[in-house]
């Protein structure tokens, strides 16, 4: 019998492979040295405690389910891939990423993001020239942080107030993937304003973003939701803790 | 058909932006460059070079081949651990 999904996933895969490897060069978190020190440190010691809590939280949840390695191995090698990945947005003219936090916090859990997302970061800081070790903190701050916070928390109000899965996962991919550009904003105009207006820096680098991440936010939207509605024909239980509106 | 669509309808999207131009002399520049290297280097900032510098000629192309081709594999291993391919039901008459 002949599996009519294979060319289709085929084509998928290979749209997805064109777009990654023209175009390797560019780097979309903060690079090595934009920081000052103290800024540096400062975010490290932020993002420290949602990495240790995710830790703990990978024992406990290990424990309670055997597929939960399994799941937790996938979601980091697809977050890695996705998050160094840059896609051509005709409208920009720019390349960006997705980051993949909003998925991956569906899936796993805020605090797992933050892991998974730390050594996603920290191999491409240090072998693809892409993010940087001083800016490690910072860049797990606004993606394992904020995107999977926000996500998660997007994900969650919406099954809440009744929304169905399709529509609450493409919210929280819409949604962590604009929290993560917003939150390098924050990081940006926090270090880098001097003597000039906080608002006012922040805002510009926001505007700046904006022609690039709010087409791509909408692509990881449909990305999300795609990714959900196939674990949920395929396994459901996978989604056993997926937040209902309540439980983390 | 409307699955043909939709995955034709995603892949024409992606593969748009190499494909076409619309702005003219786009540079498909990261936003590293156009938003965040641009707004450091106003601030009196520049971009140091990275710890293992790998953005030299070719050898970037090799790492993140490489990258991709390891995380490909940890995708597809786990992937068919959680996701075990569903047995196609043999009738013995035909």
């Amino acid at each position: 019998m002949i599996d009519h999904r294979l060319p289709i996933r085929t084509i998928l895969a290979a749209a997805v492979l064109l777009c990654a490897l023209p175009s390797p060069a560019f780097a979309m978190h903060i690079a090595e040295g934009i920081l000052p020190l103290p800024w540096a440190l400062l975010w490290y010691a932020v993002a420290f405690p949602f990495v240790a809590w995710g830790l703990r939280d990978l024992r406990r949840r290990s424990r309670e389910a055997p597929w939960f390695k399994p799941l937790v191995g996938l979601v980091g090698a697809a977050l890695f891939l996705i998050s160094c990945m840059p896609i051509p947005v005709p409208t920009a003219g720019t390349c960006s990423h997705p980051s993949g936090a909003g998925i991956a916090a569906i899936l796993i859990g805020p605090g797992l993001t933050a892991v998974v997302a730390s050594i996603a970061l920290t191999l491409q800081a240090l072998f693809l020239a892409h993010g940087g070790l001083t800016t490690l903190g910072a860049n797990i701050v606004s993606m394992g942080v904020a995107g999977a916070w926000v996500g998660w928390g997007v994900f969650a109000a919406a099954r809440r107030f009744g929304l169905p899965w399709f529509a609450a996962a493409f919210l929280a991919g819409l949604f962590s993937d604009w929290a993560t550009y917003a939150t390098t904003s924050l990081e940006l105009a926090a270090a880098l304003h001097g003597e000039g207006s906080f608002t006012t820096m922040f805002s510009l680098i926001l505007l700046a973003f904006v022609p690039t991440q709010l087409p791509l936010g909408i692509l990881e939207g449909f990305l999300c939701a795609g990714a959900l509605k196939f674990i949920r024909s395929r396994r459901p239980e996978l989604l056993r803790a997926v937040p209902e509106g309540g439980a983390a | 058909m409307k699955k043909w669509i939709r995955v034709l309808t995603v892949s024409g999207l992606l593969l748009a932006g190499p494909i076409c131009s619309p702005i003219g002399a786009a540079s498909w520049s990261g936003v590293d460059e156009t938003v965040i290297e641009k707004f450091a280097e106003q601030a009196g900032r520049s971009a140091r070079e990275p710890l293992i510098n790998t953005d030299q000629g070719d050898l970037l192309l090799f790492v993140f081949l490489l990258a991709g081709a390891v995380g490909g594999f940890a995708v597809g291993y786990w992937f068919r651990v959680l996701f075990p391919p569903r047995r196609v039901k043999v009738n013995p008459d035909v």
